[in-house]
């Protein structure tokens, strides 16, 4: 007599991986909407300090960013190693930062020029010095809302210790 | 014609994924998710020729700090450490001395602040101070504010100043400012250990 097998299934089905496009072009778009694509070249190293009182920036159209630190190795058979300025992509020195501002709030319009905040994102073992020089020329170019651009701490309490 | 009527054969739809996969690493790569955060400060306008007479301030409304380039501080003729200044400048802003303030719970002395519309919290430091320590100076005070505000706002309107909406909470968030007004001065740095 014929018997009739069933047949077993021995090999596992394959899994319909059909959505898998969906879910990729999910993720891709997340991260294409997230993304801020880096605006410049850092050429100094950065080294932000830690602050607990800290707010957002919140419009990024309005925030000039100057950098402030110490030249990248790269760099620094060229420019040496005491800290410099950076505007844009370039090393710069304390005078290019008025027409630097001068610049860019002519690029804004006008109510946004307004409320333009600069950000100085500098290292924190920078002397107080530069920073004061920046200062006083962001105050000759009129640009008086700044911002200390720092990071939230992890541990709060190692703020007070690390001394 | 039976040549006519043959179907377009399907787009093979299977190397899709690959493209996405691709674009999808380029992008993760490439972003940079911080965010901007920072401590907001408003520097006061260039003026060529020095203010002439500067407002007289009493003594005692004067807070002073003073930073020296080996990162001390010096707060109010005492040596302090960073963990020390906010608990500091919170007594001499809510002291009340001269009475005028409702709802300070300070200790009224004699030698420190007369409310905290007067009082002014002056910075100095040195041209060699680090930048690290500048910005922790400059956190911790404005942390005794926001810890003043913050306490204000619990007991007059039982909520947390912290978590109020800029927008919504317009009205009690300017009341807030003015029971506790930040006056942080700064001084031109001094180059002594430059």
């Amino acid at each position: 007599m014929a018997v009739i097998k069933k047949k077993k299934d021995k090999a596992l089905p394959a899994v319909n991986t059909s959505a898998l496009p969906d879910i990729v072009f999910m993720l891709l778009f997340f991260f294409m909407v997230a993304t801020v694509m880096r605006e410049v070249d850092l050429k100094v190293t950065v080294n932000k300090p830690q602050a607990t009182e800290i707010q957002k920036l919140e419009r990024k159209s309005l925030v000039t960013y100057i950098y402030a630190g110490a030249p990248r190795q790269k760099y620094q058979d060229k420019f040496g190693r005491s800290p410099r300025v950076q505007l844009n992509d370039a090393f710069a020195s304390l005078d290019d930062i008025q027409p630097f501002v001068l610049q860019e709030r002519e690029e804004k319009s006008e109510e946004d020029a307004a409320m333009m905040t600069m950000s100085i994102k500098a290292d924190k073992t920078v002397k107080m010095g530069l920073i004061t020089d920046i200062k006083l020329q962001l105050r000759k170019a009129q640009a008086l809302k700044i911002n200390y651009s720092s990071n939230q701490p992890k541990d709060v309490q190692a703020l007070y210790d690390s001394e | 014609m039976a040549r006519n009527k043959r179907a377009i054969p399907e787009i093979n739809a299977g190397s899709m994924a690959d493209i996405a996969f691709l674009l999808l690493i380029f992008y993760l790569v490439t972003t940079t998710m911080d965010t901007d955060k920072g401590i907001n400060r408003k520097l006061p306008p260039y003026d060529e020729e020095l203010v002439e007479d500067p407002p007289p301030i009493k003594e005692r409304n004067i807070f002073t700090v003073l930073v020296n380039s080996n990162d001390q501080l010096l707060v109010e003729d005492e040596y302090l450490t960073i963990a020390e200044l906010r608990a500091k400048a919170m007594e001499f802003i809510d002291n009340n001395g001269d009475g005028s303030c409702e709802h300070c719970q300070g200790f009224k002395v004699g030698t420190s602040s007369d409310n905290p519309d007067k009082a002014v919290v002056s910075l100095q430091n040195d041209r060699g101070t680090s930048y690290g320590m500048y910005v922790k100076v400059q956190n911790e005070l404005v942390a005794a504010y926001e810890d003043l505000r913050e306490r204000y706002a619990q007991e007059k309107f039982g909520r947390s100043y912290r978590s109020m909406d800029e927008e919504e909470d317009k009205e009690i968030l300017k009341e807030i400012k003015l029971a506790y007004p930040q006056k942080i001065s700064e001084a031109e740095p001094l180059n002594i250990g430059g």
